[in-house]
């Protein structure tokens, strides 16, 4: 409907005379402990609207940055274009033709329009910058985004979706071939998403291809002639858009395996509420969060990335500013201002980002399992290296460390070692109720396995336990219930009994097809 | 698995070893160097290798490394205190000022300077660290403020003149030395660096000082409050500047408005030197005390060898930059041994 040559379908490609844009052979990146893409091959074809999707983790970010010159494969080729494609650093990808526009923004907030739009060339005579030169070819830029704002500006005085424009329109001025956009429409709203829809098509009729990853899946159809499904860092398959529905595309995006484990069996104990929350708000008008954790209950928390779920942990720790709401411990409603508050009423968060913000990367094994609660191994302020030393062997004992010495700096630790030391720091504190955040991100199937046991375990102490994770077949295998988080919102509470990736899916997705609809 | 077990369990003994090397090399490397400095210029400068040089070396050390001492704490917070310098000049002129009063005894008069030292320099250093909290700000620009601040309430102090005529005992004892080489003002910047270093290594305190310096956020996760280490460690190292001043008493046996100028950029030399990291986490004190001794030997040791004046800050100039350019190797050498322990 949009291009002609474009929508066959992709069995056909042999056929068509003309060579695609972009072809991915057999390309693959590993992480430390994980496999991001494995054998992925499909083409783009000139000119199309291509679709990304898959789900957290299944491989998209990582796709995007070997194509922005972030990351380089570890296997495989891309060819671009008809050549090779290498690029070693974003620079040499946009040279190329290639322009990510990523989620965040990379804009320099305290230039003007124009500086941003010109930044890799800048027009300039005797080394001065031709001023005038440069404002006159912005402003060509911005109308042809439609953006109505003067040259002049200061980008950090513009809305998010000015600024997505305006990053756009710097792919313009390279001349592009491949314009890829990651959720360009997350912050936008209806008419601003209107309107970016028409630049894409005015852009496509010009002849650029655009690769689009969206959460938002009825909005693919607009911009879309082709979708490509990633799962688990594999390729699924790469057909035309037309005759496929929404229902058909999460059936794509599901069914992620998840090696066994030895998951828990038991159904969740009626008991009483370790944790509760009611009427959490991150800033003013956001929406309220309620909810609760019984003792020895293992809660996940689904979602897509950026829907809320990080932030939400990190109010209730803490760790955030939040606008409202009570939290209750073991009933008794209690003042959470700081992390500090939180730990004194027996709460602990495990972070996201483990080596940013819970560990201390160059000192030792047993001095970041220690530092929760020095109480415990000094008197009167003086530190008792034994009483120490026996702490972090022991936890190293029980978590099954696996380390040379406990004197050894946690920096050197593989990325499941390192999340068994957070634990570790954790339980030393003797937490009642424990928040993880990505709890088995980058750590390898071994050690993953440990840290389900291990959760397991500590349900079964009678601790309450949160987990906020991506990975939705892993919080299938762990939790007693799972909160599915949209937008912010709380959009489905699902219990054991029915949990059903494809009912949680919808529900993550729910929220964001919503907004596109009104 | 269970080849990784056996591993660990063989390379047990090559850690510790490992580990007693990684310790050492933070210290012995730069004690390394300033021995190596010392024989270069005994066996070149001549009078270098006499007690009465080396008397004077201790004598001059003194008031950098009490500074120095402090401002460790600091810098491992991953802070920086520019005003050192000035807030000594300020406790030189409240000490003098008091000693000075003639209608208190000596003995009096000594204890309360003593005490108004060291407590305006704490407090100064207290109100750098708690604006720096309060208001989060670079401690770069607070303590610079401070410096001024501080500069100028000297000068209100002492109307903007030196002030001399010092209590006889206190000026004796400012002249003792100790076993026919060890000055007493040497051995109160030894003993306030032996308390530093017991602070840094057996507290909870010092502790949380490398922590922080390492990842506040961490710190703050998980479940402390990093600002009130922080304020602690601004707290010291104005408190050590008013030791430092007492010592520059002891030694001048003058309070001086203008005393201490430059004083902050050599302590924070001797910190870096001694292998202390400027972004927080990493180091030692007793490094600090080595990195004050190679500043002092190289600048007498240059002195002696007939180097002119102007030759002298051109070469501890390439030292301080080179010191820092050693530590990047040490670093990479660390991490070399760590990679093939795994």
């Amino acid at each position: 409907m949009h291009g002609d040559e474009v929508s066959r379908p992709r069995a056909e490609t042999a056929a068509t005379t003309e060579q695609p844009i972009l072809r991915l052979q057999s390309v693959g990146k590993r992480f430390p402990g994980v496999v991001a893409l494995r054998d992925v091959s499909f083409e783009i074809a000139r000119g199309s609207g291509h679709v990304l999707l898959g789900e957290n983790g299944a491989g998209k970010s990582t796709l995007i940055n070997l194509l922005g010159g972030v990351l380089q494969p570890d296997d495989g080729e891309i060819w671009f274009a008809g050549a090779r494609y290498q690029p070693a650093s974003p620079l040499e990808a946009f040279k190329a033709g290639i322009r990510v526009v990523h989620q965040e923004l990379h804009l320099l907030s305290n230039l003007s329009v124009a500086e941003n739009l010109l930044f890799e060339q800048v027009p300039s005579r005797w080394g001065l910058v031709n001023y005038r030169e440069m404002n006159r070819r912005a402003a060509e830029l911005l109308a042809e985004v439609g953006l109505d704002v003067a040259p002049t500006t200061e980008v950090g005085r513009l809305g998010v979706a000015q600024m997505q424009l305006v990053e756009i329109a710097k792919a313009l001025c390279h001349e592009s071939k491949l314009l890829v956009l990651d959720e360009p429409t997350a912050t936008l709203t209806a008419r601003e998403v209107d309107r970016l829809f028409a630049i894409l098509h005015r852009l496509k009729a010009k002849g650029v291809t655009t690769l689009y990853i969206s959460h938002r899946l009825e909005e693919i159809f607009e911009v879309g002639d082709e979708v490509t499904v990633l799962r688990d860092g594999q390729h699924v398959t790469t057909r035309a858009l037309d005759g496929l529905s929404i229902p058909n595309i999460v059936e794509l995006m599901v069914g992620r395996t998840i090696a066994d484990h030895g998951a828990i069996g038991t159904a969740a104990p009626d008991g009483e509420e370790a944790l509760g929350v009611s009427g959490l708000k991150l800033a003013a008008d956001s929406p309220e969060i309620s909810f609760s954790v019984g003792k020895g209950e293992i809660v996940g928390i689904a979602g897509l990335v950026g829907s809320g779920r990080t932030e939400v942990v990190r109010a209730l720790f803490g760790a955030d500013p939040k606008a409202g709401g009570t939290i209750r411990i073991e009933g008794q409603e209690v003042e959470i201002a700081s992390p500090k508050d939180a730990v004194a009423h027996g709460l602990c968060l495990a972070t996201e980002d483990r080596k940013g913000q819970g560990l201390l990367l160059e000192m030792s094994c047993a001095e970041n399992m220690t530092i929760t609660d020095l109480t415990r191994v000094s008197r009167r302020g003086l530190l008792q290296r034994k009483d120490e030393n026996d702490a972090a062997a022991r936890l190293v004992r029980g978590l099954r460390v696996k380390t040379p010495s406990i004197h050894q700096a946690v920096r050197t630790f593989s990325g499941g070692n390192q999340q068994k030391v957070v634990i570790a720091k954790w339980l030393f504190r003797g937490p009642k109720t424990l928040i993880f955040d990505e709890p088995t991100r980058g750590i390898d199937v071994g050690a993953k396995a440990e840290i389900y046991e291990l959760l397991g375990n500590l349900a079964a102490e009678g601790k309450g336990i949160l987990v906020v994770s991506s990975d939705l077949p892993e919080l299938m295998a762990i939790c007693h219930r799972i909160l599915v988080f949209s937008k912010g919102r709380i959009s489905g509470e699902v219990p054991r009994a029915e949990f059903d990736e494809h009912r949680i899916l919808s529900l993550a997705y729910q929220e964001y097809g919503r907004v596109r609809a009104s | 698995m269970s080849e990784q077990v056996d591993g660990a369990a063989t390379q047990k003994s090559g850690a510790t070893w490992d580990n007693l090397l990684r310790i050492s090399m933070r210290e012995a490397g730069v004690a390394v160097a300033l021995v190596l400095i010392v024989l270069f210029f005994s066996a070149t400068a001549p009078y270098f290798a006499t007690t009465g040089n080396f008397l004077k070396i201790f004598v001059q050390i003194a008031i950098n490394t009490v500074l120095a001492a402090g401002m460790t704490f600091v810098i491992l917070t991953g802070g920086i205190d520019l005003s050192v310098g000035s807030v000594l000049a300020l406790c030189t002129v409240v000490g003098a000022t008091i000693m000075t009063d003639e209608r208190l005894s000596a003995g009096t008069s000594i204890t309360l300077a003593f005490f108004a030292c060291l407590g305006t320099g704490a407090i100064c250093g207290a109100i750098n660290g708690w604006v720096c909290e309060k208001w989060k700000l670079p401690s770069f620009i607070v303590t610079l403020g401070m410096l001024n601040i501080a500069s100028g309430l000297a000068r209100v102090v002492s109307n903007n003149s030196t002030i001399s005529g010092l209590p006889q005992p206190f000026v004796e004892f400012g002249n003792l030395i100790f076993w026919g080489v060890f000055p007493s003002i040497f051995l109160i910047a030894v003993g306030v660096v032996l308390v530093g270093w017991f602070i840094l290594r057996f507290t909870v305190f010092g502790r949380f000082t490398f922590a922080i310096g390492t990842n506040e956020e961490a710190v703050r996760l998980s479940g402390h409050n990093p600002r009130a280490i922080k304020i602690a460690a601004f707290t010291i190292s104005g408190l050590t500047a008013g030791i430092a001043a007492m010592v520059y008493l002891l030694r001048l046996n003058v309070g001086s408005p203008i005393a201490g100028i430059g004083y902050e950029l050599n302590a924070i030399a001797a910190v870096i030197i001694g292998g202390t990291s400027l972004s927080g986490g990493k180091g030692s004190i007793i490094g600090t005390l080595v990195g004050a001794c190679i500043l002092q030997v190289l600048s007498t040791g240059l002195q002696l060898l007939g180097a002119e004046d102007n030759v002298k800050p051109i070469v501890i100039g390439a030292v301080i930059v080179l010191a820092v350019i050693l530590d990047t190797y040490r670093n990479k050498i660390l991490r070399l041994m760590e990679s093939r322990q795994r």
